[in-house]
């Protein structure tokens, strides 16, 4: 067994098993958008045309909510210290935890998205595109957030740091998110704003792990 | 695999204060070094900066193999290092089996030396259990079943001895001697003596 593949299938076990986990982010998110229609009335005219905004932006402040435990709790107990003296480097480390945090978070959340949207009117045709979307960005959300979580690694209150820090960097893919869906209700081509939202989140997924592994290794020293 | 560790004119501070400078010592194959010194004195700090956390201010840390030709440092240290603090890693909420597993394998584990791990600190009726319900003790031992679970050259410990009571400090004198006969090296950290032959490193009051 490879040294990649057996982190892996820790760091997975990790972030589904530990408090609550993908529950509580998917839970956190339908709370939101449950919210909007009661804040901003039911009517349809009016939540129909931002249904694809206010899944997104859902999106991104669910995708906060674990991170605070994604480094700060391995600095904490000494499991960091044990990654970093292992096989691999610790840009592959954070690649790994970044791409653990993503199927136990960003995953079930792009199930539960289309359903939220749905819920706020958009048309049934789009579900498999919010999915998909959503499957998309929540990479990006994982690796940004992860480079946050590193960079706030030994902050007091960092959960709050992560959230200051990381929210400006989710800025473009809810953009470019809430775009493929926009354009696909308007009956456009989404492929254009697809293509921006994957191009974000591999650009994410390259520069996240090297800055990343710095901060990690700022933080330990 | 290490055969020698040799530290010269090596400087060590945390922020403003400075722990110790121009230290310089070596540790070859099969030798076992007791570091000890006040609180402060910079313990801690040697063994996390031979292990590659800390960056030290002046002065170098060279690994060697049998040869006597260098190894390089990262390599080194991710195959051939094994860093046991006051920190262990253990998650609470997995089982001892799922820790002793994955710490072993992270590390490069033989197969046989994790069961001889388990056999040798007596950790069969632990397995099963969650790391949260172990004693200080038993969480200590689990952390050290590492050590022979992962073959690695250089032991790097600190106050590795604090919570295990006699018959268990036995056992991990056995387990010393037998890597030191394997050609290993120890470096530890601490302040009763370890129960086997030492050489002595003093980093001094500290302040």
């Amino acid at each position: 067994m490879s040294a990649a593949y057996i982190l892996f299938r820790r760091e997975l076990a990790l972030a589904w098993g530990g408090g609550g986990g993908p529950l509580l982010a998917c839970g956190f998110f339908a709370c939101l958008t449950t919210v909007v229609p009661l804040a901003a009335g039911g009517d349809p005219n009016v939540l129909k045309p931002v249904a694809a905004g206010i899944a997104w932006l859902a999106l991104a402040l669910s995708s906060l909510l674990s991170l605070e435990r994604l480094f700060e709790r391995d600095l904490e107990d000494g499991a960091l210290d044990l990654l970093a003296t292992g096989p691999l480097p610790l840009e592959a480390v954070f690649a790994i935890k970044a791409i653990s945090q993503w199927l136990a978070t960003g995953l079930p959340l792009a199930l539960t998205a289309p359903v939220a949207a749905l819920a706020l009117g958009q048309s049934i045709e789009l579900a498999p595109l919010t999915a998909l979307s959503a499957l998309i960005g929540g990479l990006g959300f994982a690796f940004t957030g992860a480079l946050g979580a590193a960079l706030a690694l030994g902050a007091k209150r960092g959960g709050l740091l992560i959230a200051v820090v990381v929210l400006p960097l989710f800025i473009p893919p809810v953009v470019f998110g809430s775009g493929v869906l926009d354009r696909a209700a308007a009956g456009l081509s989404p492929l254009s704003a697809l293509a921006l939202l994957t191009a974000y989140v591999l650009f994410a997924a390259v520069i996240a792990p090297p800055a990343g592994a710095a901060a990690i290794r700022s933080a330990q020293g | 695999m290490i055969s020698t560790l040799s530290v010269t004119d090596l400087s060590l501070s945390r922020g403003e204060r400075t722990l110790f400078r121009s230290l310089s010592f070596s540790a070859a194959s099969g030798e076992a070094v007791a570091l000890t010194g006040a609180n402060g004195a910079g313990k801690t700090s040697l063994l996390r900066a031979i292990a590659g956390f800390i960056r030290p201010e002046a002065g170098e840390i060279t690994f060697r193999d049998a040869d006597g030709e260098p190894i390089e440092a990262d390599l080194a240290r991710a195959h051939e290092v094994h860093l046991l603090g006051h920190l262990d890693g253990l998650k609470g909420a997995r089982t001892a089996r799922d820790e002793l597993m994955f710490q072993s394998q992270w590390l490069g584990h033989s197969h046989h030396g994790i069961e001889e791990a388990i056999e040798i600190l007596g950790l069969k009726p632990l397995l099963d259990l969650e790391v949260r319900k172990l004693s200080a003790g038993q969480r200590r031992r689990l952390a050290l079943a590492r050590l022979i679970g992962s073959p690695r050259a250089l032991w790097l410990l600190d106050e590795p001895l604090s919570p295990l009571d006699a018959k268990w400090r036995e056992a991990m004198g056995a387990m010393m001697t037998r890597h030191l006969a394997g050609g290993g090296l120890i470096l530890a950290a601490v302040h009763d003596p370890l129960p086997i032959p030492t050489r002595p490193l003093d980093l001094g009051a500290g302040r």
